[in-house]
């Protein structure tokens, strides 16, 4: 039997890791999702949304104006990173590429992140940036005698919002029930006369932006660094296998079964933290195969 | 005709002049010195930039013997040194140095900051006879375990057995009332040896010092959200960490900004690079090394002076931890080419074993592994914020010579350490 404190403990910081996993993969499992490609790229959007966050915050604050104008600096910077990016990415060279084998779009992936990785050291350096102003803004908040950053629930709330978002966009709006067509079968859609290139523009932008939120909400919490991009994209790809690849819902489900696995494993047992992601995806492979929320594959006559 | 006549003259005269320059080096030919660290990756900001910086300073200091007594000659033993930077964040290490000596003709190799690079090409250095000196590396197995008898490769800096006992030893002076401690530490070999070292250290300095949880996150892991609240849940007065780079600088904001650093006594083994951009961010009372007597925890001497205001005048921040260390590497050489008055790369091995030489750290004695492995002393201070210049500053630096940090030859750091720390002399 655990210790109040120490559940308490685990399931804030359960609740927070998770928080932070589920921005940082969402964007990932809707491209997935939409247009079928794994896109390492995902990575190059994270770092590149944490440095644009950290470097406009870390301009802003020496103006010496309110801090609390930076949590506007945060989404800005992700949207004007993501947007650009993706833009640019989708129009300038996924475009050509559509049809291809998934392998293929992997390994096409995986050539962008690796410039994203050069481009963002051309932009900002090798040093490291720091933005730790909004982080700190609102102080701390103790629960049952532990401080926890007022920030690390604010990501939270966030998290929980922009998945409440996703769901009733796809759920709810016109387009989102036209791009839940274009999901099931591109061919008959497109043949209907709905306009799949714009629906894949539009879903890789979205994807783009998300990714860089999610390294935009990190970055006040950490030092922005080069290869941040490279360690979220293995974290991300094992929360959205575990939840099933494409999903939003299963993105969420996963971000919390990893989220809770490392908090528990820290406070219970600490030496198998990194194991204790690997073996959750285990188990949850081994059940359900292709995670636990897999797409239903259209059958294709 | 006239013109075409002044064409042939100039430029037979411009030939002359270029014929005699490489006549006139030709007894000179410039020594190629590969200098690898990491220049791209997560290493690159903290390490590898810092130490082509200094690479530069010191090469440039070299070749125009600008540098102070005794190094105010130019060139090693004459030779001009030529470098080819290499990148370290590659997957092909082994390939990479071999390219390096056997296809550039890199005569001598200088750098490498992962302990994994180091354990990798010391055995390839003795194989194809390369003169190797590692600069920034730590783990102690390179010449305990990987290469018992090494003939090519040297360390110029002590490895990580003198950052933990120092720190061990730093916080039983300062913490009169110890009673327990935690550690956060990254899950691989530096880490954890840090860790081992450090908690083995304190239980031989002190009776009944209690372990109160040990954290291993993942080496970049920059969320350290759990791991803190362990640390908070399971209060201990000292938490010992080796996280280096931007994972240190992740858990100063995470940690700082809930208290951890208030809570408990927190030493930060690789803590010096953080100091000058953190200011009030770091909490007063944190325990600040720098992997020896490094950055700002350097003595004030010549070499150091010298150095200090090259580096600055370049490149606009001051030196860190890696700038020294690769420096050191780079006057080791040329303080046993000097010696050997030869700059082939075996007279230079055999001049450089057991070399005593100056550095801008003080005096580095190669003493460990038959000569090629360096011992130095380590030195420690504590934080604080200085409110009158809004800089960070280092205080109660208490400084342990070398023989006190460092096993004798012959004996391993882990053995030492479980053995009570024999034969150490700190005064």
């Amino acid at each position: 039997m655990l210790p109040m404190l120490t559940a308490i403990a685990i399931i804030v910081d359960g609740l927070g890791f998770s928080a932070w996993l589920f921005l940082s993969s969402v964007g990932l499992t809707l491209i997935y999702g939409v247009m079928r490609i794994l896109n390492i790229a995902h990575g190059g959007f994270y770092a590149l949304g944490a440095y644009s966050a950290a470097w406009s915050i870390g301009l802003y604050s020496q103006t010496g104006s309110t801090i609390a104008l930076t949590f506007l600096l945060i989404p800005v910077a992700a949207l004007v990173a993501g947007v650009v990016s993706g833009l640019l990415i989708e129009r300038g060279i996924l475009r050509f590429m559509y049809g291809k084998d998934e392998i293929l779009m992997v390994l096409v992936t995986y050539a962008i992140f690796l410039v994203l990785e050069d481009v963002t050291k051309l932009i900002w350096g090798t040093d490291s940036y720091v933005a730790y102003q909004p982080a700190f803004y609102f102080g701390s908040i103790d629960v049952l005698g532990i401080p926890y950053t007022v920030y690390r629930f604010i990501v939270i709330g966030v998290a929980a919002v922009v998945g409440a978002a996703l769901w009733w966009a796809l759920n709810y709006t016109r387009s989102g029930k036209l791009l839940m067509v274009v999901i099931e079968d591109r061919e008959v859609s497109a043949s209907l006369g709905i306009n799949v290139t714009l629906f894949f523009t539009v879903t890789f932008v979205v994807g783009a932006v998300l990714g860089a939120f999610g390294g935009a909400v990190a970055a006040p919490e950490i030092s922005v660094t080069p290869g941040i991009g490279a360690e979220i994209i293995v974290l991300a790809f094992a929360v959205i296998v575990i939840g099933g690849m494409g999903s939003v819902g299963g993105a969420m489900i996963g971000a919390i079964i990893v989220g809770f696995a490392r908090a528990f494993s820290v406070h219970v047992y600490p030496p198998a933290e990194l194991f204790s992601i690997y073996l959750v995806m285990a188990v949850v492979l081994a059940f359900r195969p292709y995670g636990l929320f897999a797409l239903a594959e259209g059958r294709k006559i | 005709m006239k013109n075409a006549l002044r064409k042939i003259l100039v430029g037979s005269a411009l030939g002359a002049v270029a014929l005699s320059v490489p006549l006139a080096a030709q007894a000179q030919e410039p020594v190629k010195v590969g200098v690898i660290n990491f220049y791209s990756g997560g290493a690159s900001g903290p390490f590898g930039i810092p130490a082509k910086n200094a690479a530069e300073v010191i090469i440039e200091g070299i070749n125009a013997g600008t540098i102070p007594a005794p190094y105010n000659s130019v060139g090693i033993a004459g030779a001009r040194i030529e470098p080819i930077y290499v990148d370290e964040n590659s997957k092909q290490k082994v390939a990479d140095f071999k390219k390096l000596v056997q296809g550039d003709g890199a005569q001598i190799v200088i750098g490498y900051t992962s302990s994994g690079s180091c354990k990798a090409i010391a055995p390839v250095a003795e194989e194809v006879k390369a003169l190797t000196i590692f600069a920034v590396c730590g783990t102690p197995q390179i010449f305990e375990e990987v290469v018992t008898e090494p003939k090519y490769a040297f360390r110029t800096i002590s490895h990580a057995t003198s950052d933990n006992v120092g720190a061990a030893r730093y916080i039983i002076d300062t913490t009169p009332d110890l009673a327990s401690i935690s550690g956060i530490n990254q899950n691989y070999a530096w880490g954890q040896d840090s860790w081992r070292d450090f908690s083995a250290a304190i239980s031989k300095l002190k009776e009944d010092v209690e372990v109160k949880t040990e954290q291993f996150p993942k080496i970049f892991a920059g969320q350290y959200g759990s791991e803190i609240s362990a640390l908070l849940t399971n209060k201990s007065d000292v938490v010992h960490s080796s996280l280096w780079g931007g994972d240190m600088e992740a858990f100063i904001l995470q940690g700082g900004g809930r208290g951890l650093f208030d809570n408990s006594k927190v030493v930060l083994t690789v803590g010096d690079t953080a100091v000058e951009r953190f200011g009030k961010q770091i909490a007063d009372g944190t325990v600040i090394g720098a992997r020896g007597p490094y950055g700002l925890l350097a003595p004030d001497n010549a070499l150091n002076k010298w150095f200090t205001e090259a580096y600055v005048a370049r490149f606009g921040a001051q030196p860190v931890g890696p700038s020294y260390q690769t420096a050191q590497a780079l006057l080791a050489l040329k303080a046993a080419a000097d010696k050997a008055g030869s700059v082939a790369p075996e007279d230079i091995s055999a001049a450089l074993a057991g070399l005593t030489f100056e550095a801008p750290s003080g005096t580095i004695q190669m003493a460990l592994a038959g000569g090629h492995q360096a011992i130095a002393g380590i030195t420690y201070g504590t934080y604080k914020f200085d409110e009158a210049v809004g800089k960070g500053t280092l205080v109660d630096l208490k400084e342990y010579p070398a023989e006190c940090v460092n096993p004798p030859a012959g004996v391993k750091g882990t053995e030492w350490i479980e053995g009570g720390l024999q034969g150490a002399k700190c005064n």
